[in-house]
């Protein structure tokens, strides 16, 4: 970075990643690539059965047992729960196991091959109890496997009166609509290292989004004090929800381990472990009534939302809101119904993936969509724009529109983008003809940034920041790095708002010793909402600078450096705190479940074409056109990259990503199995932003993460109706799901 | 790592000969380890059972190569990025080529070999359709000689081989018979790159003036071993018909045993497979390069 | 439990010569990472798919957990540590300025496939060729858009540098 005028604008610039050379060079340091001295290996023994009654537990002979440290849940301190919403999952099983590859018994041991022998040796005796594996069993009640009537969790939302609607509509169409689980599949497993000294207490270090979930839990667990736990996030090779909750578990593991043994402990998953046992997306069904007039206007929805969230509560409260708010979609209705439903079934508990539940909801909405249209005999972008939501217009869950919103011309330029019309027009005329059809098809949709609800208001985030003698700012929050550019956006954001040098900032690793709790990554809420609270610590330094009369209005860099040295040499230190407070007129009521659900929403269309292939049942995406309005874009190389990445993973949610169960237990727990995306599987995809700035973000930024991954699915699926004529209704629409829908209507 | 290490055992001698008395002194005690793209996906998962391994990946007498007027003889440590990179193989064997490109990324196609491939009789390996079509034969060597067998009929069942435990293959021979038979290829993977089949066809006839003379049909993943289909080839003979193309299409749904598994289904490869076969028939009365869209 | 003797193993990585006592059948991932201390190599999959282990033997890129140790006798190996010099590699300040690495765990894998599709072609390559050449490395949170752009700049610069 250049010269020390005023004039330089970091907001809006694609400044490299601020630890993209330590990336590329292989010296970026991740858990699995540190050691400690004396470290042991940890393993975790799992429950082979999905529900059961735990009669006892042997080691084999043949195993030196008496080098191993062996946990049981009764040497556990604290509480046996991995503390997060309801306190209900323990951190290893107690008599009874309500999943496969739960954990059980936990092992150490300097020798990492001998502990694979032992893991081995050690049989779990269980009694096998009936299991519900569908949310049919669940909803049926006839296992009562979770609390009294295995509800996780329900919402009600209300509005207008969709009952006394039915009779005035023009048509009602029904549809349902599922999607399957999905695995994060971050490329590093998870991993953690423990410590733990009587007198220092507890340390891990580790892969996760969220470093205060992990102290919090962990303080639960082994009944420590706040001081006597400290948690500091190692380089993070991805997460996407998959390292929000689950780390609490495996560091609470590592963390039992070493107290026992009194020595360091790591475990770090291999891709079987953490793709048969850490957290999925959770798997849904949706249910539509639409209800239309004559002239394409939607008058009721009436939607019911069921999401199966596995053996334990982990987040599904949280993923159950945000996909009931987010059914409704983008539009303005009178009269909209939505009951939702989290249940139990004896699933590895669903969890946290990128999207949270909206990826699920939008689905059906979006398909259920181009259904209405279908039978009004409307183009679906037709019927989308009669009912987009403008401006000072409410949605369903009572939130006026307050921002600017133009979803019709984000359309109409998705559709241009994609040169849409004379594709459908072309397409139509070639199908015919070709073995392999082609299709084209659209998605439209909005995304919440940040908490749902309440959630930012009870958090009261927290982001620090201090200057160095010589002159640098530190930004310090509990916000993760883990490849979305948290330390190159927070970087951009305090340059720009200090006026100084992006070399001068530099963000703090997370560490609970030293950071404030700035609230888990996780929401699209670390740009948006902690940015502005980094913005906003970084200008309390500026303000004292100023306020000393160090700093004259107008400054340099090396002013600036020159007058944070010189203000700590007279007083000691230069320090500044923000916490959260919502923007004026925000308020979300919890007992009636309404409001303003989110500060702020992303709006977007997508565009997908598809190659259908009647040989193989093969779908390819041919081309994927991604325009959306997030606010401000902070960092256009980042922000491009974020939607790219969104939109491969939402293909890959749509076509090839298939968990496949026996049993409640994943039989495809392999990267050879389980299907992502490569290279060679992606059309190119085409991001444009739209950019109106949000007067409470930070530069005028909106959140940005989870948007892409809402909607492709339909997007595709809308696409391969359009090729084929065919209604698929559930995902991932794999060829051999395909082939039988296809021999469904031709057979 | 699910396997305790300190029991596996490798050695890796440079000479064949070598290689080969170490094999006869107690038959199947060292088993051959060629590029390790299968076995050491095993070894990660606790599932290898041997656990003695003698390295052939760099035996001089596994690289040969030999061109004549009948022949291409490749020795069986050719890598699938070699033979993608062989002139001959290009011209006269695209089969083969197209089967190295699909197997794996790049670092796979630099390590798995043709004759690591086929001893490790997996019904889902990609270039053994095109070995069947090709008429290859195998030469097996083992201390006490070499011997010639057709490759046609050396997997007898699932991973079960026509092999003595102290023999390797060390070479593999196509005829140059197929140069101006209409030849055809296609793996359904679960993706485009880096997949598994779920069902490989690879065909080949020889048509001239519209009748067809001789044909190959050879497929993967549709049966315990790589398989050619000898009662759906019987059927195709003379010009083709549309009755023709149905009756090899049922004959074939016959002929082939595919499963369900996480892969995929039986019904969907019984299908595909029969969509595969009326494809590449199809396209022999269609003009030649004609494309499939 | 039969219990086989560690061997010693020889080879260059990097440049430097060295020799190891392993199993022979151990992961030369594990090698590389935990007796060499070069933990620039990550283990994303442990079986061949996600290319996160690639390294260079000999020049050519293969996946380091899926090669025995003995079998690296006498190699020379390149990790992503010998891929920079003084300066970064065209490879590496590509991805660097394209937004080629988000977490960064494919990265280094990413890198040394990327450097052999850079060093090997003649002409510049296609996009396809790129797609074709990277479908063995997994990457998650790009969608690989940054990464074939990454590549493309790095082959500019490496003609016009003419190298």
């Amino acid at each position: 970075m250049q010269s020390d005028s005023m004039a330089d604008r970091f907001i809006g610039k694609s400044i490299p990643r601020k630890e993209g050379r330590a990336k590329v060079t292989g010296r970026a340091l991740y858990v699995d690539d540190m050691v400690m001295p004396g470290m042991l290996y940890g393993a975790t023994v799992r429950s082979p059965v999905a529900r059961g009654r735990i009669r006892g537990i042997r080691y084999a002979q043949g195993i030196p047992w008496d080098e191993f440290t062996i946990v049981t849940a009764q040497d556990i301190p604290g509480k046996n729960c991995v503390a997060l919403m309801l306190n209900d999952q323990p951190c290893l099983a107690d008599q009874v196991v309500n999943h496969a590859e739960e954990p059980v018994v936990l092992l150490a041991h300097p020798d990492r091959y001998l502990l694979e022998e032992a893991r081995r040796a050690v049989e779990l005796d269980i009694e096998p109890l009936p299991a519900v594996f569908t949310i049919d069993e669940s909803l049926a009640r006839q296992q009562v496997v979770w609390g009294e009537d295995n509800i996780f969790k329900s919402f009600l939302v209300e509005s207008g009166d969709v009952e006394s609607a039915w009779g005035h509509a023009h048509l009602i169409v029904e549809g349902e609509y599922e999607t399957g689980a999905q695995e994060q599949l971050y490329i590093e497993p998870q991993g953690m290292i423990a410590t733990f000294t009587a007198e220092q207490g507890l340390t891990v270090w580790g892969s996760m989004q969220c470093p205060y979930y992990v102290h919090r839990a962990l303080m639960t667990l082994l009944d420590l004090p706040v001081n006597q736990v400290r948690v500091i996030q190692t380089e993070t090779g991805g997460g996407f929800g998959g390292k929000e909750e689950y780390p609490s578990m495996i560091a609470g593991h590592a963390a039992l381990l070493a107290r026992k043994s009194g020595k360091p402990v790591k475990i770090v998953y291999d891709r079987m472990e953490d793709m048969a046992a850490t957290t999925k997306r959770h798997p849904s069904r949706t249910r539509h009534r639409t209800a239309v007039t004559r002239e394409g206007k939607l008058l009721a929805m009436d939607i019911e939302f069921v999401v199966d969230g596995g053996a334990y509560a982990t987040l599904s409260p949280v993923v159950l809101s945000r996909g009931t708010i987010h059914a409704a979609g983008p539009y303005f209705c009178p009269n909209v119904r939505i009951r939702s439903q989290a249940v139990a079934t004896n699933f590895p508990p669903h969890g946290a993936f990128r999207g949270f539940g909206a990826p699920q909801s939008i689905f059906a909405l979006e398909r259920q969509m181009d259904q209405v249209a279908k039978v009004l005999g409307l183009a679906p972008e037709e019927l989308r724009r009669r009912n987009f939501v403008k401006q000072g217009e409410t949605l369903a869950v009572g939130q006026v529109v307050r921002e600017k919103v133009d979803m019709a011309g984000l359309m109409e330029r998705a559709l241009e983008l994609s040169d849409y019309y004379a594709k459908r027009k072309r397409f139509a005329e070639e199908n015919p003809r070709r073995e392999v059809k082609k299709g084209i098809g659209l998605a439209s949709f909005l995304h919440g940034a940040g908490f749902t609800g309440s959630g930012e208001r009870y958090l009261a985030s927290l982001v620090g920041a201090e200057a160095t003698p010589e002159g640098r700012v530190r930004v310090l929050a509990a916000s993760t790095e883990m490849g979305q550019g948290t330390m190159t956006v927070f970087s951009q954001i305090a340059a720009e708002a200090l006026g100084v040098d992006y070399d001068m900032i530099e963000i703090v690793q997370p560490d609970t010793a030293v950071v404030p709790n700035s609230g888990p990554t996780v929401a699209s809420r670390t740009c948006m909402v902690v940015g502005k609270l980094v913005e906003s610590a970084v200008l309390g330094i500026r303000q004292q600078l100023l306020s000393s009369g160090l700093l004259p209005e107008r400054y340099t860099s090396e002013q600036f450096r020159q007058a944070c040295r010189q203000f700590i040499e007279n007083h000691g230190a230069l320090k500044s705190s923000s916490e959260y407070s919502a923007p004026p007129g925000v308020y979300w009521d919890d007992d009636k479940y309404r409001g303003d659900a989110y500060g702020a929403y992303a709006w977007a269309v997508y565009v997908a074409e598809v190659s259908v292939d009647l040989t193989t049942y093969e779908i390819r995406v041919d081309d994927f056109v991604a325009v959306q309005e997030v606010g401000r874009v902070i960092n256009p190389v980042l922000a491009t990259g974020q939607i790219e990445g969104g939109v491969a993973q939402g293909i890959g949610f749509a076509l090839y990503e298939n968990v496949v169960w026996q049993e409640g237990q994943m039989v495809n727990s392999q990267m050879t199995n389980y299907i992502m995306p490569t290279s060679a599987d992606l059309p190119p995809i085409r991001v444009f932003f739209e950019e109106v700035p949000y007067a409470h973000g930070p530069g005028g930024a909106k959140g940005i993460g989870e948007l892409p991954i809402d909607g492709p699915a339909p997007a595709i699926v809308n696409a391969i109706e359009n090729a084929g004529g065919v209604n698929v209704n559930r995902i991932p629409v794999t060829p051999e799901v395909l082939m039988e829908a296809l021999e469904g209507v031709h057979a | 790592m699910r396997s305790y290490l300190p029991a596996y055992d490798m050695r890796v001698p440079l000479e064949l000969d070598e290689a080969l008395e170490t094999m006869a002194r107690a038959p199947g005690e060292w088993k051959p380890f060629a590029g390790g793209t299968d076995l050491m996906v095993l070894l990660e998962q606790g599932k290898l059972a041997h656990r003695k391994f003698l390295s052939v990946a760099r035996l001089k007498g596994l690289y040969g190569f030999a061109l004549t007027d009948d022949h291409v003889t490749l020795g069986a440590m050719i890598t699938y990025r070699q033979v993608q990179a062989t002139a001959i193989l290009q011209q006269e064997f695209p089969l083969l080529c197209r089967a190295a490109y699909e197997t794996g990324g790049i670092a796979t196609q630099n390590r798995g070999t043709l004759g690591g491939n086929i001893a490790n009789a997996s019904p889902a390996a990609d270039s053994p359709p095109a070995l069947l079509v090709y008429d290859a034969e195998l030469e097996l060597v083992s201390a006490r000689g070499a011997r010639w067998v057709p490759y046609a009929g050396f997997h007898l069942d699932y991973k079960k081989l026509d092999m003595r435990p102290e023999e390797v293959i060390r070479n593999i021979r196509l005829p140059r018979t197929k140069k101006n038979w209409r030849q055809h290829y296609r793996k359904v993977g679960t993706r485009r790159a880096q997949a598994i089949s779920k069902v490989c066809f690879a065909g080949a006839a020889l048509v001239d003036g519209g009748e067809i003379n001789d044909v190959r049909i050879a497929l993967g993943s549709v049966a315990p071993t790589v398989l050619r289909c000898r009662k759906t080839e019987a059927l195709l003979r003379g010009s083709l018909t549309t009755e023709m193309v149905r009756a090899a299409c049922d004959e074939l749904a016959r002929e082939i045993q595919p499963i369900d598994d996480f892969r995929s289904t039986a019904r969907y490869r019984t299908r595909v497979a029969q969509k595969l076969l009326a494809e590449f028939l199809l396209g022999l009365i269609a003009p030649p390069a004609g494309d499939r869209a | 439990m039969p219990e086989v003797r560690k061997v010693a193993v020889s080879f260059a990585v990097n440049g430097e010569p060295r020799t190891v006592e392993a199993y022979p059948m151990a992961r030369l991932l594990d090698v590389l990472r935990q007796d060499l201390l070069l933990t620039g190599t990550k283990e994303g999959c442990g079986e061949g798919e996600c290319g996160a282990c690639s390294v260079l033997i000999d020049g050519e890129l293969v996946n380091s957990c899926l090669v025995p140790v003995a079998q690296a006798e006498g190699s020379r190996i390149t990790t992503i540590e010998g891929i920079a010099g003084e300066t970064l590699h065209a490879v590496q300040e590509a991805f660097v300025e394209c937004g080629g690495a988000q977490c960064g765990i494919c990265t280094p894998g990413m890198v040394l496939a990327a450097v052999t599709l850079v060093g090997r072609q003649s002409a510049q390559p296609t996009e396809d060729d790129i797609r074709n050449g990277l479908a063995g490395n997994l990457c998650r949170c790009t969608g690989y858009m940054r990464i074939f752009e990454a590549v493309l700049q790095a082959c500019e610069k490496s003609v016009g540098a003419g190298a």
